[in-house]
């Protein structure tokens, strides 16, 4: 029976020759993860289930990044609790200030996960790994609890849905929006439950960066996950990286699709999505005359080293408005360093932007850049929801590093082509 | 078991920034979690609500990140349960997980108003409008999770040890 790429991964995890969507399966997980905000709930509970050992020290990759370095005294005290835990069951994959990164861009980069794997996560841009072509989802504390007692968990085969691009990109267009584009169509509930499979010529050729940075925002559509097929782009990737022996799977040409949706990438301009959902997208070039004091480059869906590249692009020789804050966050520290050597650091502190060490932050109006009452951010996050960036009354709206990079300039929302 | 409360009604795509602000995160404490929950969508809320009120909303409820501290600050606001046109995966299955009740009905969620008394019926997915009189049946909630209801939630279920496989 033909079988997707997401049927496959799931089949051999469960044991089985072959799965159908709608069957509950148990499988075996091959790494589990979790941060300083949802690892603590997952270690009361996994304490109340009475084993003595987690069932792989390899296995479980514990990263605090959303409230670190710890902003507050309960903030300390939730990280502590993770490292106190990952230290007593000597767990391999614990990631101290100073050696972390934001958690998706961190364990693809430290080759923790590879193509064909089944990753279950408690934070629900699990969904990043995808990219590699892995299975990989986002799940509860309670869940992440289980699988680190059982080395296994239980899932529900998903439906999948098959987007395809073709066409060619336009100049400063990226992976962010493609999935904006896609989001705004398809709405933020336009794959409630379903495997997102990226597919065409436009996809063969994004970089790996553009790829995680799609298959992280398939959870923004209601997606179980987001997924791409493994190709020569992903070998390159994770040859030499990866840990463990990997698989590429692929979908069969006559698997079953619950849908197939075409894009034409050439008729796709820069996104920009409006407050407060993500759907609210629309092309730069319409969005009006919308001034902003904060600017934010970073975080698990663009922290990467490519999207450092495109915001220096753009910020190369300008300074940062007046009015505006510009934070930039690279999301690991290797991808610091590498900013550093190929000069992104000056560029941007020169600019006049402010250069964080990695840190979900104010992603998620953590700390390092909440917003006031009545203020407004561009940012390359994944979420606009109310009081995402800090107070309810607060704005963000999303876009990809160059345009992030380009308002920051301008002190509203830009394209990179208007930076003068 | 019969759930029934007054209803707080919200709309469509309840994300989890609304049901419980990020800024709250650094605490894990379900008697805290429920005094800031849903606050930004209502800032009445957290100080109103009264055991076994009901929230009833559009679709997608729950989306957005993974944090159980969602549907843990509802159950510890005291809230019997939620029903909904459809809910966001993950909170369905956190949901499950820590047993707080849901029920999957468009019509329900779409006729029932903020302030109507309703009962629900846990074993059965029979939703009561009293204020109208008007009845629902909520889809029917999967054997599995079923078990993992009557277990009293998931780690009850693994720690009984008499299952050698999740499912
Ligand atoms: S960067 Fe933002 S979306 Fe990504 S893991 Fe951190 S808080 Fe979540």
């Amino acid at each position: 029976m033909p079988m997707t790429i997401t049927e496959k991964i799931l089949a051999a995890h469960a044991g089985k020759e072959k799965v159908t969507p709608g069957e509950l399966i148990s499988a075996r997980v091959d790494l589990v993860l979790g941060n300083d905000i949802t690892a603590p709930v997952a270690i009361q509970e996994f304490e109340k289930i009475g084993v003595d050992t987690v069932f792989d020290q390899e296995r479980i990759a514990l990263v605090p990044d959303h409230f670190v370095p710890n902003k507050d005294i309960k903030s300390a005290g939730q990280a502590k609790l993770v490292k106190d835990f990952a230290h007593k069951h000597n767990l391999s994959n614990y990631f101290e200030v100073g050696r972390m990164g934001i958690e998706h861009c961190l364990l693809p980069e430290q080759g923790l996960v590879g193509p064909g794997d089944l990753v279950i996560g408690a934070d629900s841009h699990t969904c990043t790994y995808g990219a590699l072509g892995a299975f990989s989802t986002g799940v509860g504390s309670t869940d992440l609890a289980a699988a680190m007692a059982l080395g296994e968990t239980w899932l529900k085969v998903p439906e999948s849905t098959r987007f395809e691009f073709e066409g060619e990109l336009k100049p400063w267009v990226g992976g962010k929006d493609l999935i904006l584009h896609t989001i705004g169509d398809i709405g933020v509930d336009g794959a409630l439950y379903r495997a997102m499979e990226f597919t065409g010529p436009i996809i063969e050729n994004l970089s790996m960066d553009g790829r995680f940075t799609m298959c992280n925002m398939a959870i923004e559509a209601g997606g179980k996950n987001g997924i791409i097929a493994p190709d020569e782009i992903t070998r390159a990737y994770v040859e030499g990286r990866c840990r463990r022996p990997y698989k590429f799977y692929r979908s069969d040409p006559d698997a079953k699709y619950a849908r197939v949706y075409h894009y034409d990438a050439s008729r796709i301009e820069p996104q920009v999505a409006f407050p407060h959902l993500p759907e609210n997208s629309r092309p730069v070039s319409e969005a009006g005359h919308v001034e902003i004091d904060q600017a934010i480059i970073g975080s698990c869906t663009n922290g990467r080293i490519g999207d450092l590249r495109e915001a220096a692009k753009a910020l190369q020789g300008k300074k940062v408005h007046k009015n505006v804050r510009l934070i930039i966050l690279p999301g690991t520290q290797d991808i610091y360093l590498q900013a550093l050597k190929e000069g992104l650091i000056e560029t941007f502190i020169e600019a006049g932007a402010a250069v964080s060490t990695p840190t979900c932050g104010p992603c998620l109006g953590g700390h390092m850049g909440i917003l006031a009452a009545g203020e407004r951010a561009v940012s390359t996050t994944n979420r606009n929801f109310v009081g995402r960036m800090g107070h309810p009354e607060s704005e963000v709206y999303l876009a990809n590093p160059a345009v992030a990079a380009a308002s920051a300039v301008m002190g509203r929302i830009a394209g990179p082509w208007e930076v003068k | 078991m019969l759930l029934k409360g007054k209803v707080w009604k919200f709309g469509s795509d309840v994300d989890t920034d609304a049901i419980i602000p990020a800024r709250y995160l650094n605490t894990s404490d379900p008697a805290e979690l429920a005094r800031h929950c849903m606050e930004d969508a209502d800032p009445a809320f957290p100080s109103q609500v009264k055991p076994g009120d009901i929230i009833a909303a559009g679709k997608n409820f729950g989306c957005g990140s993974s944090r159980e501290h969602a549907p843990v600050a509802i159950k510890a606001a005291g809230v019997s349960c939620v029903i909904a046109g459809t809910f966001a995966r993950i909170f369905y299955r956190n949901a499950f997980n820590i047993g707080l009740p849901i029920f999957e009905s468009f019509e329900a969620a779409e006729d029932i108003k903020e302030g109507d008394e309703v009962t629900v019926d846990a074993g059965s997915g029979t939703i009561t409008n009293l204020t109208t009189g008007k009845t629902y049946q909520a889809a029917p909630v999967p054997p599995f999770m079923q078990q993992i209801i009557t277990a009293g939630g998931l780690i009850n279920r693994i720690r009984k040890g008499d299952t050698p496989s999740l499912y």
